[in-house]
Order: structure tokens, then C-alpha cells, then sequence
């Protein structure tokens, strides 16, 4: 056997996240071929607040996939032996930053820590000061230099992401140029005024911001703490970027588990009524009748009981931490289909009695295939919208409930948990804020996005409820 | 009437049972009174007599769902099933894990509750409704898109930042509100600001979306056109013709929580230190009291299918010509 200097590691969530990432391209592959969701595709691009919506989103699902390539690496050179920790491809690229901890609290830039330590000064007597960070600026020889360098260092990272987006532009006019026959610079021109079929421009805008943003981040992380350190001295910076992972996999996951759930058990019951209906409706009058969180704490809770009796079944930390984020996509999907499955049943209610599903059913053609080729293609739209409007709404209980104490594993990084250590911070003198700023800005980054692309999506798809513009 | 409302409530039977059912399966037979022992008991006290006294002390020592040695009919009453969840049933909800009597906490906490649960209810509907239909006033305009723009953003902020955000400005920098805390009485109305505050805004984003589309919908209806083109001042038309019309679906919406409500919020009540229901849960799932999550999750239960029927029969009594049968 060839032993590699790495070894790979597929975790559940890691299988699930990949699994979605394919489920998405057939969708959208197949798509294709429906003229109504064609459309409605269409519209989305023409909307200058989608399409910035769709790229903010890029860079969460890159972060979120990159972190879902895990691997283990080899302990000698020749391979063979791997050390236990399992580490990600985002963990490579963010290297010095999870490596370099500092002691406690630092603000963000800062060079000094946050609270005072007793140290023999210059004249050996002892005083309380705040001691130099460790990492954070270590490179300059004394402090009123700080200013000088984020400027040196973050001009030019504005100019590089500037530099990115002007020549990302260029690109899009010259494909525009070469698609409509035009000359370059009146597709230029087509552009800057917002003239283009695809809203290009916010695009554009939207990318250029954040090349800039990324990159005046980048140049300063490698040598400063950006977002400040936390109470055990990590970097805010990597704990917000890992944490994207979590609510990437969460919003996702449990979609995933809740929308095959919803559309086998709402068409069958639309579809065949009589037991089937009255089953199913059972099943969800049942469920729904649960307050939502207590049926989700009660079945964490059952979970905690039985991973702790089970100790021995879990090779390390991190298998433990991602068996709890793969039964929380479950729990959180068992409960979130209910919506769904009505709203999937009354419009199959609808089509059963349709013309031409009554034909194919008269020719006698098998329920399977009536309910495959008739019902389901005209149920996409439903199911693409909830799954878009339920995203953000899943992101969110993460938090809730990693607060409540029945959510991700304590250590998993999540926005859930760093606002929940955060919380006390804020109480202390002077208060901590920028680890909640952190969470705060990052998550609003992921669920405003996504709302207003399901907003955008809904007046697209459902003309019945299209605003008056 | 009387037929239909008998019916619904035997409707309700299987789905009670069914919740009962769902709750027993998760705590008895996923992980046995065993596991649950040992997790009270802690590791290391975990011995076979430790496990089998936690058990005898607590009730656990019965059968699950059938004792055979008991005869007659306590061959199905002594059993865990039965003992632990069929009570339930009937309101009587036992005993905590440390001794304390779950029915009487409930009534005790029930108020607190229902001071915070009722006033945020009544504002936020008013709030949001007004701000709703102030944005239908506007439509097509610019400052609807702003406005529909602010309530998505509303929305896309956690609950948990609106808590921690008004009592951090309010409470610690502002030191208009105390941050948290619980009085019985008129004294502790200054206690109900802040939670009650944050209990509107947080709910203002996702409401103002919901009733914007409401009317947008009623809208665009013929009587609304017919009472415009009599001449109708705008402001009448939307705030009596529509509002009248639109509220059978804001019923819907409501009566449907008000059973809920005295359930509390689990967040609000643990954050403004309220002795409400929503913390006793929050207390419970914290130090896995199981007796105590299965008392609420049925009572939810219960308290929901109250909460369907009693928006049928609110139908009846905003439009006349719903009939139930």
C-alpha cells in the first residue's frame, strides 16, 4: 500500500454538505428545461439586490466548502502514521491565524492586552501594566508605529482588490461587447449606466467591495489580530470564519433531511387521499402539535444521554462534535417539513384533478410515473422557495439554540456559541463587544443575503403575490 | 355547533396520544431508566444499588408499556407508560426529579408569563399592522422599498442580538431600565419594559412582511377598487374597507397563539431573569429534568390544538356567513 503524507477524512457532515453541493448542480441542470423556473432565473438576474444577494452568498459557500475538505496529515515524512487532529483545507490556508493565541482578551489591532498583569518593569520594581501581545503587531519596535503600518500595508490591499474588480469588469464588458456586436466602449458605457439584461453593475459593485474588504483583511490578519482575540487568546477572525461552516451546514443539512420528507409524504397524501391522506395528516398534526423547541431539546437531550453511554463509539473529539451536528440536521429536518408537506398536498389535491392527469391516469399509466413526470415537475417552484425561505430561518435557530444548550457540540465553533460566551463579555468593565460584533456582522451576512434573494425568488416564482411596482 | 366543537375535541384524542407517544419512545425507550439513573447519579456513584434506588425514589422501577406479575387491570396502570405519560392526560403532571410538584410550579409561573406574553402580544399586532399598512399606503414608491428593505434586514438579526443589544444600550449604558430582574405586583412594572420592548421590535421585521402581503393581496380586490372609485379617501379605503375584510387571516394568525402564550418566551424569560414558564423549560432541558420537558411538551401540545379550535370558532363570530358543522 502507498501511504500518502495525508490522509482523508469524510466526516458525516462533511458527506452530507458534498451531497447537497451535487443534489443542487442536477437541480440546476435540470432546470434548465423547465421554462417556468427558466424564467423566474431570468428575473432574479435582472435584479440589481439578487444578484448582489448571490454573490455575497459566493464567498459563505466557498469558506463553508473548503472547510469541508478534511484530511489527517502523516507524523513522519515517509507516511504511514497520521496525527489525530483532523484538520481542513480552510484550516491550511488560515494557519498562522488559528496557531497564534494570545494570553487573554485583546481589542481589535490592538498591540497590547486587554487586562493588566503584574511584571518586573526597567527598574525591577513590580508593576501592573498591560503586557504586549504576543502575535498581534509583534513586528514593530514600538507602538506609535501601528498607524504607519496598517496604512502601508492596507492601501496597497485596497488597490490589489480594487485592481480585481476593474479587471473582472473588463472582462464582463468584453464578453458583453463580443455577445451584443457592440465596441467596447459602449459596452462599457451599457454597463456604468445598469443597461445590461443581467444586473452586471451591482454585481460588480458588490464583488469589487468585497475583493477590497478581503483583501485590506488579509494583509492585516497575518500579522495583527483584526477582530481582537477572545477569552482564551484565539483570533475572532478565524472563530467567525469557521463558524461559517456550522450555520452552512446546518441551513442546508436539515433541508436536505426535510424536503424529500415533505415532498414523498405531501404528494402521496394529495395524490392517493383516502388512508394515505389520513395518515400522513396524522403524522403531521402529531408532530406539529409539539412546540418545535422542546421537541428538538427533547430529542438532543435523549441524544446526550446516549452519546455519554457510548463513549467508546467515537474515535475522537471531533467525530463526537460532528455526530451531534449531523443529529441536529436531522432533528431540526424531522421537525421542519410540516410546512411544506400541507402546502405540497393541497396543490397535488389541485393537479390530481387536472386534465391531463386525469388522461394519463385513464391510459393507465403507473402512479410512480404520473406522480414523477406530472405532479413533481409542477411542485419545483414550491419546493425551491421554501427551501430558500426556510435557510435563513434554520441559520438562526442554530444560534438559538446552541444558547439554550441544545444546539451544536460545545466544541463545535459556531455563531451560537460565540455569542453565548460573548454574552458575559459585554458585562465586564470595560465591556468585550467585538466578539458579538463579529458573530453579529458575519451571520447578518449570510441570513440578509439569503432573505432577500428568497424575497427577490418569491415575487419571481408566485405572480400572486408579486408587489405592485 | 355543539356537534362540531364534541367532534373536534375527540379529534384531538389520537393526537394527544400520538404526542404521548412520541415523548415516551424519545425518553423511556432510545435510553432506558437506566441511563437516566446514571446520569443523575453521576460517574461515580454509579453502582447497581445506586441505579435501582434513583429508580425506586423517582418511580422508575416499573415496566415500560406491560407487567404481567401486577394482574388485572394494574397489569397496564403499574407501568412506566402509563404512570409517567398517560397522566398527563389528565393535567396531572407529577413530580420534578428534585421532589417539586410540576402542576403547582405551572400555576405559579403561569402569571409572569402571561404579563409579558399578553401586553408584546397586543402591541407588536398593533405595531406591525400599523406599519404594514403604512407601507400599502406608500406602495410603488421609493420609500416602500426602503421600508420593505429595513423589515427584511429586521428579520435577518437574531432574537439574541435584540436582547442583548436593548439591554446592553438600555439597561447598562443608558441605565433607563434595569437589565433584568422579577417583582410581583405594580412595583415590578419597570421589570416588564425592556422584555416587552425588545418582544415588539424583534417581531416587527418578519410581521410587517406577513401583513404587507396580507393586504397587498386584499388590495387588489374588487370592493377595494369599487369603494376608490366611489371616491373613498385612500387612507379610508386601506384602514376600514380593507382592514374589516383583512381580518379574518390576522385572526387566524392570532387566536392561534394565544393558548401559546402562556408558555412564554424561552429566550425573553431566560434573559430578563422573568420566573415565567419559558425558564422553568429552559431550567429543565439545562439540568435534564425529563418529567418536567415531557410535562411541557404535552401541555404545549394541549394548549395548541386548543389554539386550532379556537380560531375555528373566532371565524364564526368575525364573518357571519362561515357556518361550522
Amino acid at each position: 500500500m502507498i501511504s500518502l503524507p495525508v490522509q482523508p477524512v469524510l466526516l458525516h457532515t462533511d458527506a452530507l454538505l458534498w451531497l447537497i453541493v451535487a443534489v443542487t448542480t442536477v437541480f440546476l441542470w435540470r432546470a434548465r428545461r423547465t421554462p417556468r423556473l427558466v424564467m423566474a432565473f431570468q428575473q432574479l438576474a435582472r435584479r440589481p439586490i439578487a444578484v448582489a444577494s448571490l454573490v455575497l452568498l459566493l464567498p459563505y459557500v466557498s469558506v463553508a466548502l473548503l472547510d469541508s475538505v478534511h484530511f489527517q496529515r502523516s507524523l513522519t515524512d515517509a507516511g504511514g502514521t497520521y496525527h489525530a487532529p483532523v484538520e481542513s483545507l480552510l484550516d491550511r490556508l488560515l494557519l498562522p491565524l488559528s496557531e497564534r493565541t494570545e494570553k487573554t482578551y485583546s481589542a481589535p489591532l490592538a498591540l497590547f492586552s486587554y487586562s493588566k498583569e503584574t511584571r518586573a518593569g526597567d527598574d525591577r520594581r513590580l508593576q501592573r501594566t498591560f503586557p504586549r501581545l504576543r502575535h498581534g503587531g509583534a513586528h514593530l519596535s514600538h507602538a506609535q508605529a501601528r498607524g504607519a503600518d496598517i496604512r502601508q500595508r492596507a492601501l496597497p490591499a485596497a488597490g490589489l482588490g480594487l485592481g480585481t474588480g476593474a479587471l473582472l469588469a473588463g472582462l464582463v464588458c468584453w464578453r458583453l461587447a463580443r455577445r451584443e456586436g457592440i465596441g467596447l466602449a459602449d459596452a462599457a458605457r451599457r454597463l456604468l449606466a445598469g443597461k445590461t439584461p443581467t444586473a452586471w453593475r451591482s454585481a460588480l459593485l458588490t464583488a469589487t467591495a468585497f475583493f477590497v474588504l478581503a483583501a485590506v483583511i488579509a494583509s492585516l490578519a497575518t500579522v495583527y489580530h483584526v477582530l481582537g482575540t477572545d477569552k482564551v487568546g484565539q483570533d475572532v477572525l478565524y472563530l467567525s470564519l469557521k463558524s461559517i461552516r456550522t450555520g452552512v451546514v446546518i441551513g442546508s443539512g436539515s433541508l436536505l433531511i426535510a424536503l424529500p420528507l415533505a415532498i414523498v409524504l405531501g404528494t402521496a397524501a394529495g395524490y392517493f387521499g383516502g388512508r394515505v391522506d389520513d395518515l400522513v395528516q396524522y403524522l403531521y398534526s402529531t408532530l406539529n402539535a409539539i412546540p418545535g423547541v422542546l421537541l428538538i431539546a427533547a430529542a438532543v437531550l435523549t441524544l446526550d444521554v446516549y452519546m455519554d453511554q457510548n463513549v467508546a463509539a467515537f474515535a475522537n473529539v471531533q467525530q463526537r462534535a460532528d455526530l451531534r451536528l449531523t443529529a441536529l440536521c436531522l432533528i431540526l429536518g424531522a421537525t421542519g417539513w410540516i410546512g411544506l408537506c400541507r402546502l405540497l398536498r393541497g396543490e397535488a389535491l389541485k393537479l390530481r384533478e387536472l386534465e391531463y392527469v386525469q388522461s394519463a391516469r385513464a391510459l393507465g399509466l403507473k402512479q410512480v410515473r404520473i406522480i414523477s413526470r406530472h405532479l413533481w415537475p409542477n411542485l419545483t417552484h414550491l419546493v425551491l422557495l421554501t427551501a430558500v425561505i426556510d435557510f435563513s430561518g434554520l441559520v438562526l435557530a442554530e444560534a438559538v439554540l446552541s444558547y439554550v444548550g441544545v444546539g451544536v457540540d460545545p466544541g463545535t465553533i459556531s455563531w451560537g456559541s460565540m455569542i453565548n460566551t460573548a454574552r458575559l463579555e459585554l458585562a465586564r468593565e470595560p465591556a468585550v463587544w467585538w466578539s458579538l460584533a463579529a458573530a453579529f456582522v458575519f451571520m447578518l451576512g449570510l441570513v440578509l443575503p439569503a432573505n432577500l434573494l428568497a424575497d427577490a425568488l418569491r415575487d419571481a416564482l408566485d405572480p400572486r403575490q408579486r408587489s405592485e411596482h | 355547533m355543539t356537534a362540531y366543537l364534541l367532534r373536534r375535541l375527540l379529534h384531538a384524542i389520537p393526537i394527544l396520544i400520538g404526542v404521548n407517544l412520541i415523548t415516551f419512545a424519545l425518553f423511556f425507550v432510545v435510553n432506558t431508566p437506566d441511563d437516566m439513573a446514571r446520569l443523575h447519579l453521576g460517574e461515580k456513584h454509579v453502582t447497581a444499588d445506586a441505579i435501582a434506588g434513583w429508580k425506586r425514589a423517582h418511580g422508575y422501577d416499573r415496566p415500560l408499556l406491560y407487567a404481567p406479575e401486577a394482574g388485572g387491570l394494574a397489569r397496564f396502570t403499574e407501568t412506566l407508560f402509563f404512570q409517567k405519560s398517560a397522566r398527563l392526560m389528565v393535567l396531572d403532571f407529577g413530580r420534578a426529579d428534585d421532589g417539586r410538584d410540576i402542576g403547582r410550579d405551572i400555576r405559579q409561573r403561569m402569571g409572569p408569563s402571561l404579563a409579558i406574553a399578553i401586553p408584546s402580544l397586543v402591541l407588536g399586532l398593533l405595531t406591525n399592522i400599523t406599519l404594514a399598512l403604512g407601507i400599502v399606503f406608500v406602495r410603488g414608491s421609493r420609500l416602500e422599498h426602503t421600508a420593505v428593505f429595513l423589515a427584511v434586514l429586521g428579520m435577518s438579526i437574531s432574537t439574541l442580538f435584540y436582547i442583548i443589544g436593548a439591554q446592553y444600550l438600555l439597561g447598562k449604558l443608558l441605565n433607563l431600565t434595569p437589565v433584568s430582574g422579577w417583582l410581583d405586583g405594580w412595583a415590578g412594572i419597570k421589570f416588564l419594559v425592556l422584555p416587552l420592548l425588545v418582544g415588539v421590535v424583534s417581531g416587527i421585521g418578519s410581521g410587517v412582511r406577513w401583513y404587507r402581503l396580507l393586504f397587498l393581496e386584499e388590495a387588489g380586490k374588487d370592493y377595494v377598487r369599487t369603494a376608490r372609485a366611489k371616491g373613498l379617501a385612500e387612507g379610508r379605503v386601506l384602514g376600514q374597507h380593507m382592514l374589516r375584510n383583512a381580518a379574518i387571516p390576522i385572526l387566524t394568525g392570532v387566536v392561534a397563539v394565544i393558548p401559546l402564550l402562556f408558555m412564554g418566551g424561552l429566550l425573553t424569560e431566560s434573559f430578563f431573569a422573568i420566573p415565567g414558564l419559558g425558564s422553568y423549560t429552559i431550567d429543565a432541558i439545562r439540568s435534564q429534568d425529563f418529567s418536567i420537558v415531557r410535562a411541557m411538551v404535552f401541555l404545549g401540545a394541549a394548549m395548541y390544538l386548543l389554539g386550532l379550535l379556537l380560531t375555528d370558532v373566532s371565524y364564526t363570530l368575525a364573518d357571519p356567513r362561515v357556518r361550522l358543522q
